[in-house]
């Protein structure tokens, strides 16, 4: 249980980051690191270098941007927990983010970090899919804009190119009527299924490669999740269904 | 890095883990290790003040900060700390093996909030796993952590 063998980067800028990260072969972005170093310590994940970005300053920021929060690749999910900027702003951000692992965990991981690993059952990406919100990768090329809509696309995979860095998300004002709710085995594990419910919304996590939305009169529509030892794929539509009924209850 | 306010070169090899730094380089074994992938708690310390799990970090990684471990929140010769005094007094204890990562959880539990709700207590150990209490010892360790920290 260590990690394996890898090259270690420390830049102290973006721009540095960004040109280690178009010139090294295999490289990993190492934030806050509480889902790659298991990954390493599991050896699941091998590269053959790391780019540590906390060494970067005003890279943590979490500010007020087109009447929304932009969340910066360094903030910590516990100070978007704690930011009352996003809980004037974005109350929806902050539920989800108390439902990430535990504080401890949340006192290091990063909600960039969260949308970046793209893991199916995590929460971040619904809720930015449920919100419309994207994420601003920059590179040596330049920067641009995804939307949540695009960003996604398999099992831990996203939109970004190998040379990019993820280095804001940005969440739009969430005003309206809101919940989140998702059944896991134990308080802080990975959900079996979850609901993100923004207005008329319904976006759903745990269930399909990537968070999907879904048609609140016919959320298991289409979806067909995996099983495995903690839910069948029945027990799985069957939490969507209870779910969804809550999420639009409350 | 300074660990325990003494400060310490980091060690040469990039992939060393902080808790392994801490354990075998350092010497300081009160920072136990059980699953080494975030779940169990066990080795929480502080970094910079805040509680973080000492295994999902690498040691390079602490360059330039504080780390505080269990040795360091009272010397031998002096009284215990109050969250350790409150373990010792209800028995927050047993085989003693997730004790230092729920101490220094409590810690930082206390220093978010001095005087936590139940609701409050339970989140804030609800990442460390004990399987010899039940942790009902353990609650009420972190309320009277609270009051002899006020005192």
């Amino acid at each position: 249980m260590k990690p394996p063998h890898f090259e270690y980067h420390a830049p102290t800028s973006v721009e540095e980051a960004c040109a280690l990260l178009s010139s090294l072969e295999d490289a990993k972005v190492l934030a806050g690191g509480q889902s790659l170093v298991p990954l390493l310590n599991f050896r699941l994940a091998r590269p053959a270098h790391l780019v540590d970005i906390n060494r970067i300053p005003n890279l943590d920021r979490i500010y007020e941007r087109d009447g929304g929060v932009a969340v910066q690749a360094l903030a910590r999910q516990a100070d978007v927990e704690d930011s009352q900027l996003a809980a004037r702003r974005c109350p929806l951000l902050v539920s989800a983010v108390r439902l990430v692992a535990h504080r401890v965990i949340r006192n290091r991981g990063t909600v960039c970090g969260s949308l970046a690993h793209a893991d199916p059952a995590s929460e971040l990406p619904a809720v930015l899919l449920a919100l419309r919100g994207h994420v601003v990768a920059r590179s040596t090329r330049g920067s641009r804009i995804i939307p949540a809509g695009d960003f996604f696309t398999g099992v831990m995979e996203t939109r970004l190119a190998h040379d990019e860095l993820l280095v804001e998300a940005w969440f739009p004002a969430s005003t309206g009527r809101f919940a989140i709710a998702e059944e896991s085995r134990r308080h802080g594990d990975f959900a079996l299924a979850g609901a993100v419910r923004y207005g008329d919304r319904l976006a759903l996590f745990g269930v399909a490669p990537t968070p999907v939305l879904a048609d609140r009169i016919d959320p298991t529509h289409g979806l067909q999740p995996s099983g495995d030892l903690e839910a069948s794929p029945e027990f799985r539509l069957h939490l969507v269904r209870v779910l969804t009924e809550k999420v639009f209850a409350a | 890095m300074k660990v325990n306010g003494v400060a310490q070169p980091a060690p040469a090899d990039p992939r060393r883990l902080l808790s392994d730094h801490l354990r075998h380089d350092l010497g300081l074994t009160g920072t136990h290790v059980g699953c080494e992938h975030g779940v169990c708690g066990c080795c929480t310390v502080l970094f910079d003040g805040a509680p973080v799990r000492s295994c999902l970090m690498l040691a390079v990684q602490a360059e330039g900060h504080d780390v505080t471990t269990i040795e360091g929140l009272a010397a031998s010769d002096e009284p215990l700390h109050p969250v350790q005094q409150a373990f010792h007094e209800c028995h927050g204890l047993q085989c003693g093996f997730c004790t230092p990562g729920f101490v220094m959880s409590v810690v930082g539990l206390l220093h978010e909030h001095p005087d936590p709700t139940p609701e409050q207590v339970d989140e804030g150990i609800s990442g460390n796993l004990c399987r010899c209490t039940g942790y009902a010892s353990i609650r009420r360790a972190v309320r009277r952590a609270a009051e002899l920290t006020q005192k």
